[in-house]
């Protein structure tokens, strides 16, 4: 775990170095913001306070933002230190290659967790200051970063398998894009077909929201928007959170990064360097 | 040799249907100097992969100080220069030394004297981006003396330094070996290594065609000593005639003689007198060595 840590530390040195804490917490802010002005029409129609709307709309953006930013920032971190030869001389200390792995997973979740409690907490602080806040809207927002952040990690360990299994580090950019299509976009698409075919049937009735709930971008989506009703009732998306068991959707983003590291451990493990 | 530090035995390595190692066997004991000679592809790259267990063997068998090569207790006892060094650019020097003194487990306090001893004192807080490639070389050097490692494994250190610094490079080499660890030199740069190591080991194809010492080498190898005769002008057809040595240009002869014929052979040359207007004599180096036993002549 020491060397864990001093992976983490010179890691962490790099990210703020090279300005990615400074540019990610950048996009989160601006977005968060923008989302919360321009979202702010519909809280009289509602009758719920203007935070409970930003979180809604900040859910949606955090669904494409949160896989997106880490990808970017794990699909180098294998293939690139392959490629510049830096692999061989680190596995030639002593360090196993899951240190160097959660080394380097730990700083770059607390580079991406710094970026989304700057950026929604920036957006919470500003609804509620223009328009109150509820204590549970205050919840509300604490789960979208908490979950958001769950969600970073899932994406990272999904990064660091993709680096390790590309070989290249613009076969990873690739493959990274590849990847964030298929979970944020693809996903809802093929199952959206499905319900079309399905018509209603025994696929929409039990399977379709566990299969949803599968996917981490998904999980966290359902998450968000089951645990509030008033954040469900603003994105209008209450059909298939309530047909699941209320622990389905965060015991799957729970296990996700879980699983997606022990995936890029084992792909990492292939790695010569 | 029981006392190797660093012991290969018959150390194969098959890469798909490609042999890149075959059959090495090679002792190293403390204090020991070894370099590694061989073409670009002929195996070096590999075996100090091999040794350092980031990749496996396909046959052989390889001991790190008594352990496996990448095992905890051989990583610990081990120091690698790769042949690239590449280092976080936005990383300063000290806190890329800082990073690999905790992973050797060494404490950082080694930093600050180690950056100095390999002349880094000055850069050592600016970003390794702004760095020359001599001085990531350097850096790299650094490393390498972290924790006093039992094996030392050096892949083409000279490459991108000045002849100073190569200098100062053998220095630190000898240091180490002073110290009591087996020095692994793989090198391109035939003559330095000439000078500065005990021994000579030159892979060839996978195969190790060569381990001993310079001395016994090029006794074994029996290669020739080669005169140069200038003739004075206009006798050089009869300075040929008489030695039987050929023609080199229009005014020298050259003669191959094995080395122990050559006090007789300049004494030949001695009578000649008038004719022979200066004499160069050249004993075989280590590159017509290296190419003696890199093409064909095993041991």
């Amino acid at each position: 775990m020491r060397r864990a840590l001093a992976i983490a530390r010179a890691e962490f040195l790099i990210v703020r170095r090279n300005r990615w804490v400074f540019m990610a917490t950048l996009i989160m802010v601006l977005f968060a913001l923008a989302l919360t002005f321009a979202g702010s029409a519909p809280t009289g129609a509602l009758g719920v306070d203007m935070l409970t709307v930003s979180v809604a709309s900040m859910t949606t953006l955090s669904v494409y933002l949160a896989p997106l930013l880490a990808l970017m920032m794990a699909f180098d971190s294998i293939a690139g230190e392959a490629e510049r030869g830096g692999l061989a001389l680190i596995l030639s200390y002593p360090v196993s290659r899951g240190e160097m792995l959660m080394g380097k997973f730990i700083a770059h979740l607390a580079a991406l967790a710094f970026a989304m409690t700057m950026g929604f907490g920036a957006a919470g602080a500003v609804a509620a200051f223009a328009g109150g806040a509820a204590p549970e809207s205050l919840m509300a927002l604490l789960r979208l970063i908490l979950t958001s952040v769950l969600l970073g990690a899932v994406f990272l360990a999904l990064g660091y398998m993709i680096s390790a299994l590309s070989g290249s580090s613009t076969g990873a950019a690739g493959m990274s894009a590849g990847l964030w299509l298929i979970f944020v976009v693809l996903y809802d698409l093929g199952l959206l077909g499905a319900l079309v075919l399905d018509n209603g049937g025994a696929f929409t009735q039990t399977a379709f929201p566990w299969v949803m709930a599968a996917n981490p971008a998904d999980a966290f989506r359902l998450w968000n928007i089951a645990a509030s009703d008033a954040v469900a009732l603003t994105s209008g998306m209450t059909g298939a959170a309530t047909a699941l068991p209320g622990w389905a959707a965060p015991l799957s983003l729970c296990l996700w990064p879980f699983l997606a590291l022990m995936l890029a451990r084992l792909a990492f493990r292939r790695v010569e360097a | 040799m029981t006392d190797a530090v660093l012991s290969i035995a018959a150390a194969t390595k098959e890469r798909g249907s490609l042999r890149t190692l075959n059959a090495v066997s090679l002792d190293l004991r403390a204090g020991e100097r070894v370099a590694l000679l061989g073409h670009n592809g002929a195996g070096k790259t590999t075996l100090m992969k091999l040794i350092l267990g980031l990749t496996p063997l396909t046959d052989g068998r390889i001991t790190v100080d008594g352990a496996a090569p990448g095992s905890a207790h051989a990583r610990a006892a081990t120091a690698y220069l790769p042949e690239a060094v590449a280092f976080h650019k936005s990383l300063t020097g000290r806190e890329q030394l800082a990073l690999f003194a905790r992973l050797a487990g060494v404490s950082t306090a080694q930093v600050g004297p180690l950056l100095e001893r390999v002349g880094l004192a000055d850069a050592a807080d600016r970003r390794i981006g702004t760095w020359s490639k001599g001085m990531r070389q350097r850096l790299g050097l650094a490393q390498v003396l972290l924790g006093r490692p039992r094996v030392a494994l050096l892949d083409e250190p000279t490459s991108g330094l000045d002849p100073i610094s190569r200098h100062e490079l053998y220095a630190i080499i000898d240091e180490l070996a002073a110290e009591g660890a087996a020095v692994l030199i793989a090198s391109h740069a035939l003559t330095e290594v000439e000078a500065r190591t005990d021994r000579i080991a030159i892979l060839s194809h996978g195969d190790l065609v060569a381990n001993d010492t310079l001395a016994n080498l090029s006794r074994r190898a029996g290669l020739p000593t080669r005169l140069r005769i200038r003739a004075m002008p206009g006798a050089a057809d009869r300075v040929a005639g008489q030695t039987g040595g050929a023609r080199v240009n229009g005014a020298s002869v050259e003669i191959l003689c094995a080395p122990e014929n050559k006090m007789e052979e300049l004494r030949r040359l001695s009578h000649l007198g008038d004719l022979v207007a200066d004499i160069e004599m050249t004993p075989p180096g280590l590159e017509d060595l290296y190419r003696h036993y890199a093409e064909g002549g095993r041991t």
